[in-house]
């Protein structure tokens, strides 16, 4: 009977049907599942390069792919999974899906920008995956000039008008974002009310409107330089490599904050949820991740300590980076604070809640090695760098991705995934990340350079640990794809509340309606007010 | 689409609200802008500091006198720009087209000025990439302060292009009757569109044809 | 925000302003004034812009919001330009190459 009315129930998933309607939607919520579907894409074909590398470096030779097709298959792997994953991961899916929902409002502020942002975001990808198909790219990630503008022989134009291109859909998403959350709030809906989500993704928004531009032109240059055979970088002609990497890391670093801040949002959502108890000190964890945003600016240059930057300038960077652990443990400690005394359930959410704090902190403590100076000197360009990172992006925003996905899942479709396997896979997961990215920091401590396709037999065994857990993280990633799939179908009917949250979106239907709210809400309490929802139902 | 109604989409409350979030993305979206053409300028900021010599030889082949004519007719266009949104503001509809007419006239007036300083670099072999042929001062940090004059010019060219297009369109549907005192957001955001663009070069303008000309060092 | 509607000859002070603006720092730029050149070209630069975006671009009406969108704009640009010429301007003062 239930499934009778929910089945007929006005959603934005039924309310009108057919390609067209997908593919010229306005709906925030249907473009969210557009980027999802996109991003879901380059998620598993980032995979696939780094199961290749996994088993190129079981053994020490190389002897599966060749050190070029090697040097094409981590720069795709960087290129696809930085650009075209972790940066619209969190805010183009769930962020589109959810700002609206959570400030009450009907749809994002330039709902037609927002559709552009994703066609333009697919013809970035269109470009990258052309470059690939033609026969890939061998830069690096970074696309470090004078390589990538005078020797190298790969399609860097290709892949960086990709990447120019891909750019604009994040700056789009973060004007509509900043405009929508400074303009549309629900009446009553102050600042200090908001969830700590909107605050997240409102720091990530600035970053995107003020870092992405600077990279954009970056790139535009080293394509020109490149295509007309000018200097502007060019050492030959008195060009400033280290010029190229200061513009680059004014984007790249703050970049690492686009993608790890939405996550940190998710983990605050999720925390509160499932302990039953407001974040501790809201404010600060508020405050800290607008800190984290202006402070990701002034660290840039801790990427060039080795890149004959001036001692001078590494010094201020290095006393700069120490900053950033501020605002990031504030966080820690207030996650942590929270689940004192508070009743704690350990649903699938949560599990993933709780792997990102432990990861986090392990990227985020490592982060601080790698700020010293004298200590980042002898690990630059080794597996403890590649570690480090990972436990960031994966361990961290990899993992607050998949908890949000799990704990939005019923609102978005409607739908209950099942949670016995989704405990299991959340275990997986936290298993084979740590199998394979810990070897790595040993083995990166020990002098293993990244970027290398053989390496001495000596570090053997921290490689096979390492592909060991790639291939139980790989199991741990397609299970949840194989059960939301099936879910779709057979998954149980969601309640509207199924997590007795008390976020607006869980005040209207599940799948919500095209317009989100038949009434538009009028917010009376603080964020995470577990008893307003006693009230309710009293009411 | 070509009437008065205040055309409100469903996203808003009202048409303030509606007003405001325009603007106020679109000055979200200049200050994107700024640190596009901000990338360049640090390039700039930087070769300059460590080759003022070069930097002084290669600025005296600009011609000085037409970079300050094409500052005033820039200038001049972003002022009839502002009378565009004022006669806007009142509802004049002749008067707004007429505006934007001439703001576009000036704008292609400035692409010619420029163009022909272009093509008169091209046939000193002046132009990176194209002929360059220069032998004279270190012509090495002379061909870098031309990639980025050409760089710098060509994106702010690139930006002109793009704004005589949306006044084009602006002009057309005002000449409809699209706006009206009560509605006219997008001639007022394509006029701060506009004023954009005469403020890089108000920056450009002293970069390449003033500061650098008197150090030959 | 209220509506703030300025007048042609308003805007026509700031026209006549901004062309006298461009005069001046032309004949300027004429002149041998060693360093004095670049100070003197780009304080009148920065008032030409203030100008611009004051008036022309109203944001002397305008919320304090757009004001703080034009002053980040300007301080991220600032940002970038400072840190950058720490590194660049410090290298020289060790007596070895590259750094």
């Amino acid at each position: 009977m239930i499934t009778a009315t929910v089945e007929t129930r006005d959603n934005y998933l039924n309310h009108e049907y057919g390609v067209k309607s997908w593919l010229l939607t306005k709906d925030h919520k249907r473009i969210g599942l557009l980027y999802l579907a996109a991003i879901t894409f380059f998620f598993f074909l980032g995979g696939i390069f780094a199961t290749v590398i996994r088993l190129e470096l079981l053994t020490p030779p190389g002897d599966l792919v060749s050190a070029q097709t090697y040097n094409k298959l981590f720069t795709l792997h960087g290129v696809i999974m930085v650009f075209l994953f972790l940066i619209p991961s969190i805010p183009a899916t769930l962020g589109n899906f959810l700002v609206p929902l959570m400030i009450g409002c009907k749809d994002l502020a330039f709902p037609k920008i927002n559709l552009l942002s994703w066609y333009i975001f697919m013809a970035g990808g269109a470009c990258v995956l052309y470059a690939m198909l033609q026969g890939g790219v061998d830069t690096g990630w970074t696309f470090y000039v004078p390589f990538s503008t005078s020797y190298a022989n790969t399609y860097v134009i290709l892949t960086g008008v990709g990447i120019f291109i891909s750019g604009f859909a994040s700056i789009l998403t973060g004007l509509n974002f900043i405009v929508t959350i400074h303009r549309m709030r629900a009446p009553g809906l102050t600042w200090f009310r908001l969830p700590l989500f909107i605050w997240s993704m409102y720091a990530t928004s600035l970053i995107q409107v003020l870092g992405t531009p600077v990279i954009a032109v970056t790139i535009l240059l080293v394509a020109v330089e490149r295509g007309f055979h000018l200097g502007i970088f060019d050492p030959a002609l008195g060009g400033d490599p280290v010029l190229f990497q200061h513009l680059f890391w004014f984007y790249s670093h703050p970049a690492v904050y686009i993608m790890v801040l939405p996550g940190m949002g998710i983990i605050s959502e999720i925390v509160s949820v499932f302990t039953r108890k407001k974040v501790f000190g809201y404010r600060f964890v508020a405050f800290s991740s607008v800190a984290i945003a202006v402070l990701g600016f002034l660290v840039w240059g801790h990427h060039m300590f080795v890149a004959s930057q001036s001692v001078y300038a590494s010094l201020v960077f290095s006393f700069l980076s120490f900053f950033v652990a501020v605002p990031s443990a504030i966080k820690v400690f207030n996650w942590t604070a929270t689940l004192y005394k508070g009743s704690i359930s350990y649903d699938t959410p949560m599990l993933y809640a709780f792997g990102f704090i432990g990861l986090f902190t392990i990227g985020g403590l490592t982060g601080t090695f790698l700020a010293t100076l004298g200590f980042d000197v002898h690990v630059t360009d080794t597996y403890f760098v590649v570690a480090h990172f990972h436990y960031i992006m994966v361990g961290g925003t990899l993992m607050a991705y998949l908890g949000g996905m799990h704990y939005w899942w019923p609102k978005m479709t409607g739908r209950m995934y099942p949670e016995g396997w989704a405990k299991l896979s959340a275990l997986v997961v936290f298993l084979g990340f740590n199998l394979t990215f810990f070897p790595q920091f040993i083995m990166g401590y020990l002098g293993m350079p990244r970027r290398y396709h053989a390496y001495p037999e000596e570090f053997q065994v921290y490689h096979v640990l390492s592909t060991a857990g790639a291939s139980v993280l790989a199991v741990g990633y397609l299970i949840p794809a194989i059960y939301f799939v099936w879910s779709l179908r057979f998954g149980k009917i969601a309640p509207d509340n199924p997590w007795n949250a008390s976020g607006l979106e869980w005040q209207t239907t599940s799948p919500p309606p095209p317009e989100n709210f038949e009434i538009t809400p009028v917010v009376t309490y603080e964020a995470y007010d577990y008893s307003i929802l006693e009230e309710m139902k009293v009411g | 689409m070509a009437n008065h109604s205040l055309a409100l989409r469903h996203q808003f409350d009202d048409v303030e609200q509606q007003k405001d979030a325009s603007t106020f993305g679109m000055w979200i979206f200049l200050a994107t802008e700024v640190l596009f053409f901000g990338g360049m300028f640090c390039c700039y900021t930087v070769y300059r500091s460590a080759y003022p010599a070069a930097f002084g030889h290669a600025s005296n082949h600009l011609d000085l006198i037409l970079g300050a004519v094409s500052t005033a007719v820039l200038i001049f266009s972003s002022f009839t720009m502002a009378c565009a949104v004022n006669s806007a503001s009142t509802g004049a509809r002749n008067a707004l087209v007429a505006f934007l007419g001439i703001t576009i006239l000036f704008a292609a007036a400035f692409l010619v000025i420029e163009m022909s300083e272009w093509r008169m670099l091209y046939k000193e072999g002046l132009m990176p990439g194209f002929n360059f042929t220069y032998k004279e001062f270190d012509p090495g940090h002379v061909q870098l302060f031309f990639c980025m004059y050409f760089a710098m010019t060509g994106l702010h060219a690139s930006h002109v292009t793009i704004g005589i297009g949306i006044l084009a369109i602006m002009a057309f549907r005002a000449w409809r009757g699209a706006f009206g005192p009560d509605y006219f957001t997008p001639i007022e955001i394509s006029g701060l569109y506009w004023h954009f663009v005469d403020l890089v070069w108000i920056f450009l303008f002293p970069l390449y044809y003033l500061i650098a000309r008197h150090l030959q060092g | 925000m209220a509506e703030h509607i300025v007048t042609k000859k308003q805007y026509s002070y700031v026209f006549g302003a901004l062309l006298l603006l461009t005069f001046v720092t032309t004949s300027v730029g004429m002149m041998d004034l060693g360093r004095l050149n670049v100070i003197v070209a780009l304080v009148i630069a920065v008032i030409k812009a203030l100008l611009v975006v004051l008036f022309f671009m109203h944001i002397y009406w305008s919320t304090k919001l757009n004001k703080l969108v034009v002053v980040a704009g300007v301080a991220w640009l600032a940002l970038l330009l400072w840190l950058t010429l720490t590194d660049v301007l410090s290298r020289g003062w060790l007596p070895f190459p590259g750094k």
